[in-house]
């Protein structure tokens, strides 16, 4: 379903932030992905929801080449993958129902969809009771599991979650381990980087880890091995 | 999605993010309000300009005087070649009696006068016209036409044109009045083109603070009309708030300024300008606004809109 075919990336004419990596990710899969800072784990998320694109090879969105996509079909890819960082990106000027509406508002809900997806998400991420809060009143757990709402609301096909503990304490950590399982058993693709031993080995999924831009290893039921 | 649920979405998002951001709205609207207060100023400057101008213009006028012996042909002849001129705005007519009537009228208390001019047997006065032209300008070009008709065999009946007497005056009066136009206009421009900009940067500025919440917007797969819709509504609202807020301000304030500016500018009075101009300026300054609020946000939110 994804594939990174002999994909490079150089940014401003420096070294490869990642070379030649070649990368097929099923449909349903959980993947971790891991390395240190600037191993290129970044670099590959942001290729696979367009918001960067390979100065050589290609990367497969299904059959379809992401570099292909109109901007229209762009869109549409992002609206089919949820996205989750360390950084939480909420708007701070909307409170969490708006945050997670606005999801699917853009993806061409109706109201009456809305009104009844926002409460159930907000329910499944525990955090029903916050509904009406700003982001800034929400701890960081909290903010991320708003996140992760407003990413599963429309049930895309794919969930990428770009370092989504680094700011949590190990009790948030593990409550978003487990929210990320649960999704991915539901059938939804995981994509998942991270620096965070425990969250790789507590997924006991398939790890594939990079270094200075190429990956190393491949395992499928892997371990956090660095 | 319907045109209109998203138009209603993009709309709610845009009176909401207005009242939310509440710091940041009040600090635009108070340079729009500025900015709108310049705009009112320049056409309210504009229009005391133009009547004082208007005013002085109509102080001049070219005078043809005709002999006694002129026959009525004669000067009705030149009064109807000059109506025909392009340049004419209008004639005033005087007839050898109306001449007289006029002389003894203004001489009225002087004895001497009056019997010297009884003891004539005729009128000694003769006819004149009177001649406005459209501008100052123009003088020149109707003082030629009445000396070639003075030129002429008969001579047209004229005696005199009294152009020559005052071209000084009116070559000084044309000059100031096309100069304080030029000027006039290049103030013009130039207040309204930094009102203009400072309004723009405020409103850059107001989303340059909202350019990580656009970037979630895209990263979610918000179309450019649902990301940018809102900060143009928001843009629109600055520019509908302030509007109200100059032209309820302004009123106080010409009813203060209306004698002082009738005494400055002789007929101009500021008050009469804005009242009975309300719908020009009602129209002028919320259009104004709109447009500077709509148009500032939706370039500046271009900058931050990438697929």
């Amino acid at each position: 379903m994804i594939y990174f075919d002999r994909v490079t990336k150089l940014y401003n004419g420096g070294p490869p932030a990642v070379e030649d990596i070649t990368l097929s990710i099923d449909p349903g899969e959980l993947v971790s992905i891991v390395g240190h800072s600037g191993a290129g784990k970044t670099t590959l998320l942001k290729m696979l929801f367009a918001e960067i694109f390979p100065t050589e090879g290609s990367v497969y969105f299904g059959s379809r080449e992401i570099a292909g996509l109109s901007e229209r079909e762009l869109l549409e890819l992002r609206r089919n993958i949820g996205t989750i960082f360390q950084d939480f990106r909420l708007l701070p000027t909307k409170n969490v129902y708006e945050n997670i509406a606005f999801a699917m508002e853009v993806a061409g809900k109706d109201d009456e969809d809305i009104k009844a997806d926002v409460p159930h998400v907000l329910d499944l991420v525990g955090l029903s009771e916050k509904m009406w809060n700003f982001p800034k009143e929400l701890s960081g757990g909290e903010q991320q599991r708003v996140a992760i709402a407003r990413a599963i609301v429309n049930q895309p096909d794919v969930l990428i979650a770009d370092e989504p503990t680094g700011n949590l304490d190990p009790i948030n950590t593990h409550d978003v381990v487990e929210i990320l399982k649960k999704i991915n058993n539901l059938g939804t693709t995981v994509i998942l980087t991270t620096h965070n031993k425990g969250v790789v080995d507590a997924m006991g999924r398939r790890v594939v880890t990079l270094e200075e831009g190429h990956i190393i290893r491949d395992d499928k039921e892997g371990k956090y091995v660095l | 999605m319907s045109f209109w649920v998203t138009t209603k979405r993009v709309a709610r998002y845009g009176f909401v993010g207005f009242l939310r951001n509440g710091f940041v709205s009040l600090a635009a609207v108070f340079i729009m309000i500025i900015t709108l207060f310049v705009f009112a100023g320049l056409l309210m400057s504009g229009a005391a300009l133009d009547a004082t101008l208007k005013q002085l213009t109509d102080k001049v006028d070219v005078n043809v005087y005709f002999t006694p012996t002129a026959s009525e042909e004669q000067v009705t002849g030149v009064k109807s070649a000059l109506e025909r001129l392009p340049e004419v705005a209008s004639v005033a007519y005087t007839s050898r009696e109306a001449a007289l009537a006029e002389f003894r009228e203004r001489h009225k208390n002087e004895q001497t006068t009056i019997q010297a001019l009884d003891q004539l047997s005729d009128n000694p006065l003769g006819a004149s016209i009177a001649i406005r032209a459209k501008e100052t300008s123009q003088y020149e070009a109707i003082a030629k036409f009445l000396e070639a008709e003075q030129a002429s065999p008969d001579g047209a009946g004229i005696s005199k044109v009294n152009f020559y007497q005052n071209k000084t005056a009116i070559d000084r009066l044309t000059n100031i009045i096309e100069t304080s136009r030029t000027v006039a206009i290049a103030a013009a421009v130039f207040l309204a083109a930094a009102s203009i900009l400072i309004a723009f940067n405020t409103i850059r500025l107001a989303i340059y603070t909202a350019r990580d919440e656009i970037g979630v917007m895209n990263l979610v797969g918000a179309g450019h009309w649902y990301v940018r819709g809102p900060f143009v509504v928001a843009g629109i609202l600055y520019g509908l708030i302030s509007g109200v807020i100059v032209l309820v301000i302004l009123y106080p304030l010409v009813i203060w300024l209306g004698p002082g500016s009738e005494a400055f500018f002789g007929t101009f009075n500021v008050l009469d300008y804005y009242t009975g101009s309300f719908g020009f300026f009602f129209l002028t300054i919320m259009s104004s606004g709109v447009a500077l609020g709509a148009i500032s946000s939706f370039l500046a939110v271009r900058r931050y809109l990438h697929t």
